[in-house]
């Protein structure tokens, strides 16, 4: 369509306000002309219109109903600064090799926000619009935030920097274990796997997303044994180690009384799901500020929104809210492991995790630049089916500021428990100096794990075991620039 | 027991030559690179004594292997790490740690358990061998 047939906003304040009913587009929710400004916030969707509905049209009822409009013309709009607060889809491209999906960019002005409020910023963008009927799917793929809007957050109250030193551990990945079976073990037996881990070599062991206060296990005998298993690991190492105590409960008060426990016996990481809502995540995370607690947050029911293309929230924008909302661990993928996740879109989500400054990334799924204004960067972990045969891979997407957990890699390890945290522990060491001596590890990876094999037992079954294991399954969630296949 | 601190205590100990690598790698990333020794290896002991500032600017590793010579004939039974910081903005912290000497003996730690109120344990971590004698004498 070139630019004079496009829909225009009715300038004539008379015919634009009276009443009944008008296009979104005539309503002013369209402006191919809009300049965004530095201080609006931006919203990428990616839209699928009902067969028959002008995707123009359509672009102007999504900036409309996740601002001020509603469905008819009302006149009290015209007692508020109404041209500032719609906001205004302002660009509409064919999504690449996808007939009848579109990308919509919409910009919102700040003061259509309040601060340091996810729940109040989720309310917009996600709220109504998701249900619209003449859409037949919607998904937000990526937002920009001002630094205007940034800086009214806390952000992460650890962040990766002050974990490392609080942990006196550098240079390297961190490694953690999800104990496991996740449920029915008793606290004493539960301890049990969370002392073999550590003293074996890790770093964390981890509650997993639905151990909260069964009747197999309550959840202060949890605490009270994780405890006692990590203090002994410390002491057997020399080393800090960790557990992540899942302080998911039903109520804030419960969660504050659970982590407050969790304090006091010495924890130096708490746990909580994504499940409990945005602003349950926010007071944890000044509960963790205030007392020098690191914030691990398990992804759990995200793949529900997340993983299929055309509709929901892509998990990169989870993972800015989540940076903002001010979390120090999120879940955000493995690419190699038994979950959902192409590579280059997982390595899109650790840079939003990572990053000082975001750079347009289109392959990675990265639409905007994003400065993060000195906000405190969030540890991604990677868990999921992942094992020590797949340590260069790991380290060679990830990098060093990750933390990776290998659950049935450690604790299914045919020589028990400490046995598979030091085949993790050594692999990893060893393809850290390899990679730091210059060594190609991409390719050069198996051998480079063979060699420590021939001095360590415990990685020569690791790698007997599961050398082969592969997950290799198309992904879902996939860029949209380049052709991108699962790694094995 | 082997205190298992820095990035590289599950392997062998490095040798000399394993060393330099790792110091040309920091050099290649423009880090600073500081020699620390300790006879107090608690695992919040963080300040470890500086062998001299930190070298910054670093073209050539061989002096910093010399002063690790130096550092360990003056303490052939300390534990020594040689620590890297990068200076970039929003990192600005130690990127690489990693011991390169320790004693011919480690007898590790204590863990002293102090029963409260309930089931509730405050736990201490104590090191042999620094409860037993004054610093430079430990080992």
């Amino acid at each position: 369509m070139s630019k004079n047939d496009e829909p225009k906003q009715i300038t004539d304040a008379k015919k634009r306000y009276s009443a009944g009913v008008l296009k979104y587009a005539q309503m002013g929710y369209w402006d191919s002309d809009y300049t965004p400004k530095d201080t609006d916030v931006l919203a990428l969707f990616r839209l699928t219109p009902q067969d028959g509905v002008d995707p123009i049209e359509a672009a102007a009822a999504v900036a409309g109903e996740s601002s001020t409009a509603t469905w008819t013309v009302v006149w009290t709009d015209r007692l508020t600064a109404c041209d500032r607060y719609r906001a205004k889809a302002y660009r509409l491209d064919p999504v690449p090799n996808t007939p009848g999906q579109y990308f919509c960019y919409v910009a919102y002005d700040l003061s259509l926000f309040e601060e340091g409020s996810i729940a109040n910023l989720t309310a917009s963008i996600i709220g109504n619009v998701f249900g619209f009927k003449p859409l037949k799917a919607l998904r937000l793929e990526d937002m920009r935030f001002p630094v205007a809007y940034v800086k009214t957050f806390a952000g992460p109250p650890t962040g990766i920097v002050v974990e490392r030193e609080r942990l006196d551990k550098f240079g390297r990945p961190l490694l953690g274990a999800t104990t496991k079976p996740k449920l029915g073990l008793s606290g004493r037996n539960y301890g049990r796997v969370v002392y073999e881990g550590l003293k074996g070599g890790l770093d964390f062991m981890k509650d997993d997303e639905n151990i909260n206060s069964q009747p197999f296990m309550h959840w202060r005998d949890r605490f009270l044994f994780v405890m006692d298993a990590v203090n002994r690991a410390s002491a057997a190492t020399g080393e800090v180690k960790g557990s992540y105590l899942n302080v998911t409960a039903g109520t804030m008060e419960e969660m504050y009384r659970r982590a407050t426990f969790a304090k006091e016996l010495g924890a130096v990481i708490v746990m909580i799901d994504l499940v409990i809502g945005w602003t349950a995540i926010q007071s944890m995370s000044s509960f963790c500020r205030q007392n020098d607690l690191v914030l691990h947050l398990h992804r759990a029911g995200h793949s529900t929104y997340t993983r299929q293309k055309n509709h929901g929230v892509s998990f990169r924008v989870i993972a800015k809210w989540l940076r903002l909302a001010g979390v120090d661990h999120m879940h955000a993928g493995t690419a190699v492991g038994k979950l959902e996740g192409d590579p280059f879109t997982v390595q899109g989500f650790y840079n939003v995790c990572r990053d000082t400054k975001t750079a347009v990334d289109l392959q990675r799924g990265l639409f905007f630049e994003q400065d993060w204004a000195g906000l405190r960067k969030v540890m991604p972990v990677a868990s999921g089916g992942i094992h020590a045969g797949q340590m260069h891979q790991l380290l060679d997407l990830f990098g060093d500021d990750v933390v990776l957990q290998f659950g049935g890699g450690t604790i299914g390890h045919p020589q028990g428990i400490q046995a598979g945290a030091t085949a993790n522990r050594v692999a990893l060491e060893a393809m850290v100096l390899a990679r730091n001596e210059g060594r190609d590890i991409k390719n050069e990876g198996p051998e480079i794990l063979r060699e420590a094999a021939k001095w360590c037992g415990p990685l020569r079954s690791a790698l007997d075991l599961w050398g082969s294991i592969t997950f290799n399954y198309a992904s879902t969630d996939t860029s949209d620039f380049v052709p991108t296949a699962s790694v094995s | 027991m082997r205190i298992t601190q820095g990035t590289f205590s599950f392997l062998p100990d490095l040798s000399d030559e394993q060393i330099k690598k790792q110091l040309e790698y920091c050099v290649s990333k423009g880090w600073a690179i500081g020699l620390e020794y300790t006879d107090d290896p608690h695992p919040r002991n963080t300040y470890w004594e500086m062998f001299g500032n930190p070298v910054f600017d670093v073209v050539d590793v061989a002096p910093i292997v010399e002063e690790l010579a130096k550092c360990r004939a003056a303490f052939p039974k300390h534990y020594i790490r040689l620590t890297a910081f990068d200076a970039t903005l929003g990192t600005e912290s130690v990127v690489l740690s990693f011991i390169v000497n320790r004693p011919p003996h480690e007898p590790g730690f204590r863990l002293v358990r102090t029963e409260e109120h309930g089931r509730t344990i405050r736990y201490r971590i104590e090191s042999y061998a620094a409860q037993h004698a004054p610093e430079g004498s430990r080992y």
